[in-house]
This record gives C-alpha cells, sequence and structure tokens, in this order.
C-alpha cells in the first residue's frame, strides 16, 4: 500500500528508569500514548488512500416496509459515481450474523427496523456520494410493526424471520422469540409457604447505545490477488473476516483485516458495520474505498444494549434470608439475533445476583421485533438484572424494616456458594467485603456548593456543584440528599461451552546488542489498554525491557473478542504461555551453547529472565540473553484457553456455564432537586475485586469508565424508539452521555483476591462496575425522594410526577 | 472557492472549496492533519476543538470560507503553541517534545481511545493559558463541551491539575504532584 498514509505501524516501548521494570503490577504508561496525545494516531476515520473512493449507505426510514422496487439509475447519472449496489448486486452469500446469520447485507424485498442498509453508494467525493444515495428511488409500503412482546407474539403477528431453522427456533414457543433459557432450582412453591415477606414488582430498562466517540469507519483495498486488505476498528478481526469471507465470496485467506486506531467499542463493534459494504465496493470499482459514519448514521449503525422488562419476587424470613427468588426477563433483541442469545444466558444464569438462594425459578428470553436490533453492550444480560434485583433487596429491605447493606450481606454469596446453574464459585467472592468497604467510607461533607470559608466573606454557591449547574436552576433550596448501595456480578469470558482461545506470537532477538521482544496478536485495542498490559507482560516474563507490539491483524490467529472482560485474561494469557514457550527455547539454546560454562546450565536447575540476563534462583548471572541469542531469533505462536464451559440445560438451566465470576459493588450519593426532578450525582464510590491488576492504573480507569456509564444509564440515557419504531433521537443533541459536570469524584478501592485459574490470579475488569453503578445511583435517588423509580433512566418528570403515561 | 487560513503557524491555501465544508473537512481530508477528531460533527463533543485566532471552536460548526486570513491552532500545534508561551516541552525517548499538557494526559492515564483526546487537550491547554491554577470546578467547567466516554473523567482531572501545576513551575523543578486547588476562578470559558 505505497499509496496509503496512516495505516496503523508497530510501537516500541521501552520501560522507563532502571529501578522501575515496566512489568506486571505497576502503572506503565500506554505505549500509544504519545501519538495519541499529538494527534497522530491513525484512527480508522484518519485512514487514507490516494486512489480512494468515499462510500455511503441509503437506509431504510422506516422501521417495517416491503420494498416494491429500487431505481438507481438516478443516482449512477451523478458525475463522480463509481458504483451503486442493491441486493441484487450481491456476489455470494446475502446474509451474516455473529451466531445466526439472519441479517441481509442489504435489504432485500423487506426491511425491519428503522435505519436497515438498502443500498451503497461509491464516488470520488463524500458529498456526491451522500448526494446520489438520496437520489435512490425506493418504492415501500409499510407493514404494521412488531414492538413488544404483545404484538410479537399475538395471534397473526408478522414474523420477523419466516421459516426459521436456527438452532435455537426448535425449542421458543413462538418464531418471534429468538431464544429462551429458563432456569429451575430447588422448590419455590414450598419455600414461599414459609415466607414471612414476599417481595413483587415490575421493572424496565431503557435502550442505552455504547456511544464510543470514534465512528464506525475503514479503508478497503482491492489486492492484486483478487482478494481485499480491509483496516478496520474493530473489536474481533477474526469473527469479521469469517463474516466477510462468504459475503465477498473468497476464501478466507484472501480477506485480510488489520486493526485500525479504534475510538471505543463497549461492545457496538462486535457486529459488521460497514466492513462488508466497503469490501464489496472495492471489489466492484477496483480502487480502495473508505467509509466513515457520522454520528447520525452511527446510531443506526451499530446494536445497542438491550431494553429490559422484568419481574421480580423475592421472599424472605423475617430476619431476611431470602428464601426463594423468581424472575421473567424479556429482552428485546430488536430486527436480528447479533448476540441476543448470550445476552439471554447472561441475564439467565445472573439474573438472581450475588447471593445464596436456594430456591429459584428464572426465565429470560428475547424477542424478534421491528425495533433497531440490540447486541452487546458492556455488561450484557447482566445489567438489566442487576438494576431489577438490586431495586428488589432495597424493596425487601424496607419491608422488612432492614439496612439494605445488612440484608445483601446476610444473603451475599461467597467462595464455595452454588449458583442458580448448579455451578460452585470456586474463587474468592468477597461480596460481603466490597459492600463493607464502600459502607465504611467517609461520606462527601454536606451541602458541598457552598464554598470554603477560606475563598471569600461569607457563604458562597457553586451553581457547579448542584442539581442543574450551570443552568443555575437552585442555590440549595428544594435539594435534598440521598444515599444508595448496589453490588453485582458478571462472568468473565465466552460461556455455554464456546470454544473461547487466543493466540500469540512472540519474538525475541537482538537489536542493537539489546535483547528486544515483538508481540504479535490479533487483539483489538479498543482503549482499554491490552497493549500495555502486552509490553509489561513480555518484560515480566522475559526480562527486557524493549518490547515492540506488531499491529494487529489476522496474519497471526485469532485473539478473540475484546468484550466480556476477557482479553486481559485471554490474550494476556497467550502472551504469557508463548512468553514462557520462547523462555523454553532459549534455555535450550543457552544449555547447547554454554554446556561447559556455569554449572547451573547443566544441572537442571530453575533459570529466571531478568534484566536482559538469565539468572539463577539466587539471583547469579549465568548469562546475557544477548549472548544466549547471538543473530537468532527466537519466537513462538501457542494459543491459550480456558477452561471448558459447558452449555445450559434448556429446561432446568443447570450447567457449568460459566468461566469466572467479577464483582463490584457502588455507593452512590446524590443530591436532588426535588421541585425541579434535577439529580446531581456527589460521589460514586466503587470497590471491586480484580484478583490481581496488572496495571492499577489502567485498572482504575476500567473501573471509573464503567462507573460513568452506569450512571448514564441510571440517569440520562435512552434511544426513544416510538410505537411505530422509529429512532427519535439519533444524536449526542438529544442522546445524553455523561459529561465532566454530570460526573462525580469516583473513588474506587481495589481488592486483589487471586482466582487460581487465571493467569497471574487476574479477574476481567471492564464491566463489573457498569453493573452496580446504576441502580446504586437509583438507590440514592429513591433514599432522597421516597418514590418507586421502577424504570432506568429516571427522567426529571419522573421524580416531579409530571411525566406523561407514553414515556414514563 | 479558494480559502487561504493559517494553520499551526503555517499558510495554507485550499482550493476549489465546496460552500457546505467544515473547517474540519479542511483540515482532515485537505491538509492532512487528522488529529482533529470527527466524533459527532454536530457541535456536541468538542473532539474537534481547535484555537480560531485564540478562541476555543469546534471545527465542525465553523465554515471552512469563516476562516479566511485566519489563524488556526489544532492538536498539532500545540507543542510549539507551548514553547512559544515560553514552556518547557518534554525530553524524554518517548515524549520528546510534547506540550505540558499533552505530557501530562498520558502520565496522569488520561488517555483510552484517545478520540476525545485531542480537543480535550486544545480546551485544556486553553484553560491553563487562562487560568494557572484552575480549581476541580473550573476544570469541569471549561471541559465540560467535551465528551469522553472511557474515562469517567477522573484521569482527565488529574491530567490538567498536573498540567497547571508543571505549567506554574519554572524550568526544571521536576514534576509537582498536583492535588485540588481551590485557587482563584476566573471561569474558564466555554
Amino acid at each position: 500500500m505505497a499509496d496509503a498514509t496512516r495505516l496503523p505501524t508497530t510501537i516500541t516501548q521501552v520501560s522507563q528508569g532502571t529501578a522501575a521494570k515496566g512489568g506486571i503490577g505497576e502503572s506503565t504508561l500506554r505505549p500509544d500514548g504519545t501519538l495519541k496525545v499529538t494527534g497522530e494516531f491513525a484512527y480508522a476515520s484518519d485512514l487514507w488512500h490516494e486512489d480512494m473512493l468515499w462510500g455511503c449507505t441509503l437506509r431504510s426510514p422506516y422501521a417495517h416496509a416491503e420494498i416494491r422496487s429500487v431505481d438507481v439509475s438516478e443516482a449512477l447519472r451523478i458525475p463522480g459515481v463509481r458504483s451503486v449496489m442493491t441486493h441484487d448486486d450481491l456476489p455470494a452469500a446475502t446474509h451474516y450474523g455473529l451466531e445466526i446469520q439472519d441479517q441481509p447485507v442489504l435489504a432485500k424485498d423487506r426491511v425491519r427496523y428503522h435505519g436497515e442498509a438498502v443500498a451503497i453508494v461509491a464516488a470520488d467525493h463524500p458529498e456526491t456520494a451522500r448526494r446520489a444515495a438520496a437520489k435512490i428511488r425506493v418504492d415501500y409500503a409499510e407493514l404494521p410493526p412488531v414492538y413488544d412482546e404483545e404484538s410479537a407474539t399475538r395471534e397473526g403477528a408478522p414474523l420477523l424471520h419466516p421459516g426459521r431453522d436456527d438452532h435455537h427456533s426448535g425449542h421458543v414457543a413462538h418464531p418471534n422469540i429468538l431464544h429462551r433459557q429458563p432456569i429451575v432450582r430447588g422448590d419455590v412453591a414450598a419455600a414461599k409457604a414459609e415466607a414471612d415477606v414476599v417481595v413483587r414488582n415490575d421493572y424496565e430498562v431503557g435502550m442505552q447505545d455504547q456511544a464510543f466517540l470514534g465512528p464506525e469507519s475503514g479503508l478497503a483495498v482491492p489486492a492484486e490477488d483478487g482478494g481485499v486488505d480491509l483496516y478496520i476498528a474493530t473489536q474481533w478481526l477474526h469473527v469479521d473476516r469469517d463474516q466477510l469471507a462468504p459475503v465477498l465470496g473468497l476464501p478466507a485467506e484472501k480477506v485480510r483485516l488489520t486493526l485500525s486506531g479504534v475510538g471505543g467499542a463497549f461492545g457496538a463493534r462486535e457486529d459488521l458495520s460497514m466492513q462488508a459494504h466497503a469490501c464489496l465496493l472495492a471489489m466492484a470499482t477496483g480502487r480502495p474505498v473508505k467509509i466513515v459514519y457520522n454520528r447520525y448514521e452511527s446510531f443506526f449503525g451499530h446494536v445497542h444494549r438491550h431494553p429490559a422488562k422484568l419481574t421480580y419476587e423475592h421472599g424472605a424470613t423475617r430476619d431476611g434470608k431470602l428464601l426463594y427468588a423468581k424472575c421473567r426477563i424479556v429482552l428485546d433483541g430488536g430486527a436480528y439475533a447479533s448476540s441476543s442469545p448470550a445476552v439471554v444466558g447472561n441475564a439467565a444464569s445472573l439474573g438472581i445476583g450475588p447471593y445464596e438462594v436456594d430456591n429459584v425459578e428464572v426465565e429470560a428470553l428475547a424477542l424478534y421485533t421491528n425495533n433497531p436490533p440490540c447486541g452487546a453492550m458492556r455488561g450484557f444480560g447482566a445489567v438489566q438484572a442487576c438494576f431489577a434485583y438490586e431495586a428488589q433487596m432495597d424493596a425487601l429491605a424496607e419491608a422488612l424494616d432492614m439496612d439494605p447493606v445488612e440484608l445483601r450481606q446476610r444473603n451475599a454469596m461467597s467462595q464455595g456458594s452454588v449458583l442458580p446453574t448448579g455451578q460452585e464459585v470456586d474463587a474468592p467472592a468477597p461480596v460481603a467485603e466490597i459492600l463493607r468497604r464502600v459502607k465504611e467510607r467517609p461520606m462527601p461533607p454536606q451541602r458541598q456548593w457552598e464554598s470554603s470559608p477560606s475563598e471569600g466573606a461569607g457563604t458562597g454557591v457553586d451553581v457547579r456543584a448542584l442539581p442543574g449547574g450551570l443552568s443555575n436552576t437552585t442555590h440549595g433550596e428544594g435539594v435534598v440528599r440521598g444515599v444508595g448501595y448496589a453490588v453485582g456480578i458478571k462472568n468473565v469470558g465466552f460461556s455455554e461451552g464456546f470454544d473461547d482461545y487466543s493466540t500469540a506470537r512472540v519474538r525475541v532477538e537482538v537489536v542493537g546488542g539489546e535483547a528486544v521482544a515483538l508481540v504479535h496478536t490479533a487483539m483489538a485495542e479498543v482503549g482499554q489498554g491490552g497493549v500495555t498490559v502486552h509490553a509489561q507482560i513480555a518484560r515480566t516474563e522475559l526480562g527486557v525491557s524493549r518490547v515492540t507490539i506488531h499491529p494487529a491483524d489476522t496474519q497471526v490467529g485469532s485473539a478473540g473478542s475484546t468484550s466480556a472482560s476477557r482479553q486481559t485474561y485471554m490474550t494476556g494469557g497467550a502472551v504469557k504461555k508463548a512468553c514462557e514457550s520462547v523462555r523454553e527455547k532459549v534455555l535450550r539454546l543457552g544449555r547447547e551453547k554454554f554446556a561447559g560454562g556455569h554449572p547451573a546450565w547443566t544441572e537442571g536447575a530453575e533459570l529466571r529472565f531478568e534484566d536482559g540476563k538469565i539468572v539463577t534462583a539466587g539471583g547469579e548471572a549465568v548469562a546475557a540473553l544477548a549472548d544466549v541469542l547471538e543473530d537468532e531469533a527466537v519466537e513462538d505462536e501457542v494459543v491459550f484457553r480456558h477452561r471448558p464451559t459447558e452449555p445450559f440445560d434448556l429446561e432446568t438451566g443447570q450447567g457449568f456455564g460459566h468461566v469466572q465470576y467479577s464483582f463490584a459493588a457502588h455507593r452512590a450519593v446524590v443530591e436532588v432537586d426535588v421541585e425541579l426532578g434535577l439529580v446531581k450525582v456527589v460521589e460514586l464510590a466503587c470497590a471491586q475485586d480484580v484478583g490481581k491488576a496488572l496495571n492499577p492504573l489502567a485498572t482504575v480507569g476500567q473501573i471509573q469508565g464503567g462507573t460513568t456509564q452506569g450512571l448514564g444509564l441510571a440517569v440520562m440515557e435512552e434511544i426513544l424508539v416510538d410505537p411505530d419504531g422509529k429512532v427519535r433521537n439519533p444524536s449526542f443533541t438529544d442522546y445524553l452521555i455523561p459529561t465532566i459536570l454530570d460526573t462525580p469524584a469516583i473513588p474506587v478501592d481495589v481488592l486483589e483476591l487471586a482466582d487460581e485459574h487465571a493467569p497471574y490470579g487476574l479477574r476481567g475488569v471492564g464491566e463489573a462496575p457498569t453493573l452496580s453503578s446504576t441502580p446504586a445511583v437509583v438507590a440514592a435517588i429513591r433514599n432522597a425522594t421516597g418514590l418507586a423509580l421502577r424504570r432506568v433512566p429516571v427522567r426529571p418528570e419522573h421524580l416531579t410526577g409530571t411525566g406523561t403515561g407514553a414515556d414514563a | 472557492m479558494r480559502v487561504t487560513f493559517t494553520v499551526n503557524g503555517r499558510r495554507h491555501e485550499a482550493d476549489d472549496v465546496w460552500e457546505g465544508e467544515s473547517l474540519l473537512y479542511v483540515l482532515r481530508e485537505r491538509m492532512g492533519l487528522p488529529g482533529s477528531k470527527n466524533a459527532c460533527e454536530q457541535g456536541e463533543c468538542g473532539s474537534c476543538t481547535v484555537r480560531l485566532d485564540g478562541e476555543s471552536v469546534c471545527a465542525c460548526l465553523v465554515a471552512a470560507g469563516q476562516v479566511e486570513g485566519r489563524e488556526v491552532v489544532t492538536v498539532e500545534g500545540l507543542a510549539d503553541l507551548a514553547r512559544q508561551r515560553g514552556e518547557t516541552p518534554a525530553e524524554g525517548a518517548a515524549d520528546a517534545g510534547l506540550s505540558p499538557v499533552q505530557k501530562a494526559f498520558v502520565d496522569a492515564g488520561a488517555v483510552q481511545c484517545g478520540f476525545c483526546t485531542p480537543g480535550l487537550l486544545v480546551a485544556a491547554d486553553e484553560l491553563i493559558e487562562h487560568n494557572a491554577s484552575p480549581s476541580d470546578a473550573d476544570i469541569r467547567e471549561a471541559l465540560s463541551g467535551n465528551l469522553c466516554r472511557c474515562t469517567g473523567y477522573e484521569t482527565i482531572l488529574d491530567a490538567v491539575r498536573l498540567a497547571a501545576a508543571r505549567t506554574g513551575q519554572p524550568a526544571g523543578a521536576g514534576a509537582p504532584d498536583a492535588g485540588p486547588d481551590a485557587g482563584t476562578s476566573q471561569g474558564g470559558a466555554i
């Protein structure tokens, strides 16, 4: 690609100083940090090729309609337009999908959601492409939409996918139910008869958007061998390739992907967006094609968090011992399957939360509807359930007149507890302890908006610290403080029998007299800091200072997805294993070269790699790594797997379904202007067990970021969809995410209780804080207002009682 | 139309600019300066924040024609701008030449995906230029037009405190450990 610029490059990092080795456990800095602060880092939307065209997508304005005809002739006549494609122009496979191939690359005969891709255009200039797309004439005949459980399953409901033959179709009661997972354990009816107190409520979670900042984008370059090179922002290069190759009619090896800079992901890049479209246009025109979504299109270009309706019932003894729990969780999967089956599995298996309950009945299901497709977002399935079961804990505590933290601690699971799935929790589960830690933290001062006396005479008011902020809506009158707690449980890694693995290639060689390591994986660095950790692992395992991170691509084996809090565990584990293998090879080489030298070589003694040397267990240097290697490069590529899991039984939900669990607890302190319904979150403290913080700075960064996304779901973030399936707020003007003024101090207490099954004892970190943050904030608002608040996000009208039934 | 303006101290000319083109498009697609980011192109996220004649603006909301004859500073020009103000650039193999604000963002862990970073850097740099020791509330106010989805903003606050403290230090005085500061509030511009 001589004519292309702004492509991903290798990044080399040298550990700083001599005392600090830059290994695991240290807060080493990001190797890509300097490039990111100078503006040089090449994100997917920055890719550029001298000869490139710009692609554009025409999307459906209706949620459900028949396509009677598509006329592209006028678009094709516009000067500068190089290609226009519809479903009829697709060369090979016409559908794709992560688990079920039910999504058309371009719609054929029917559109199933607002924003579905219907046609694509390539032109010399992005504006030409946009104008040409607007000239494509599509004759639609609107169809009645399916939008909730009742409309999806009633007699005569239109079927989203008639003639389903996927592996879930056999066990669901209606073809518009995508997947259903029950869990049955113990005897709920008998336990109910024993219960002193029963609490039953309905809950609702709105549709959240991942709202990553770097929009969907990529550059597809047709290659001389008839294949295509795609530079792309994604979460999983190999699964993109596996979906693309059949659509392009190419063997997998001719579809080569390289990760470009990724501006956040949070689940939204698990599914394909513009990948197939750019590759198809590149192959049709023989020219590189770049597609970049704008924010409006981005809201239609990726899946969202499943909105959910949940019904929970808990029964307990008078002293607060949970006797049984029942729940029904209905997730709206929208028009296509995406990762909905896994979301159902998580919602069901984690639906009761981090509590010991012997008698359980759970039913979780996902619907096919004409709403926007929903799939992966940070904490999926577990987030929705956590909001409901934590609200239940507070409701139960109130019914029992018990402290809500004490109720939780009394029922908290611990190592050795058995989940409703029958799976034993066989690693530390410090649920009661993390609750204790957030509870014992000192409270932020009352009336924190009043400026301290040192700042000047009299008591000043800083409106920036009040609900309403710079809108200057109150100076403290009508403001009530509330405090709330929540705790959650999230699985780490891919569950339910999925063959989850990662691959790493590590090489060590001498460059300029110094032994250096090269780490090559296909891990998608989406901002989480995997590249930082890989360099740290290589330093710890190989004793080198200088580590080069190769761009992630499909020239090395799959790393699996950057999701499910799994990458440090999985690709970190693969890098560790590859380093161990390289170390063995280096030692073999050393034994051959230095057989007559230091006795440690021949005694079979343990030898370590430190500071560029090979040393005995006692620390005595036996050789410089560079002297062992000389001009030889030692390399290995290895595959790492976590322990196997098994699917949940389709009737009882029993099974060893998960690899590892992650726990976080929050305490939220809020101030509510009860007259205007405005909420200011004053502090959102978190305690989380991370097993081992490979990079404490990055670990805390994940916890604070996840916490903030949970705060967004609590009080502001929701994609509003009309009953006709149309999205009402696809912009950052109308879909609000927390700003720095909305986000409070987030003190974090990190526990490191090792999980012996995991590399270095670590525990996936990214998702757990997104679970408990939301219910903690809402609990605090309930505490301030006395309102029930059974729906998130909580909006001002829910607090003032001025909301309409339609949106409340 | 032809538009002529100064970017990071260098005179640039853009030909055949279409009337609807934004300053952001001209910078990114015509001038080879993709540092200013295209996160929303609606003036809501601040990722494309640049200085226009010294004022922080969203480049996506400025029509290319409006910058005729004017001066623009982007993230790519922050190090030069700091040098012009007499600030000491960072030394070291990895971060040579970074301005104090840029260096502080790396050191404080304020960068994750980094897509919001260029805009935040320009906004934070302007804040510290006008308010050498901003309080936390000043920082929050000044950066309230810049969305970040990864960090939860805590490390961004750390970075700005650190940059302000380092900028206020004489050269070679080392890196102070910046904490919250109740200093004078001059009201950072939004």
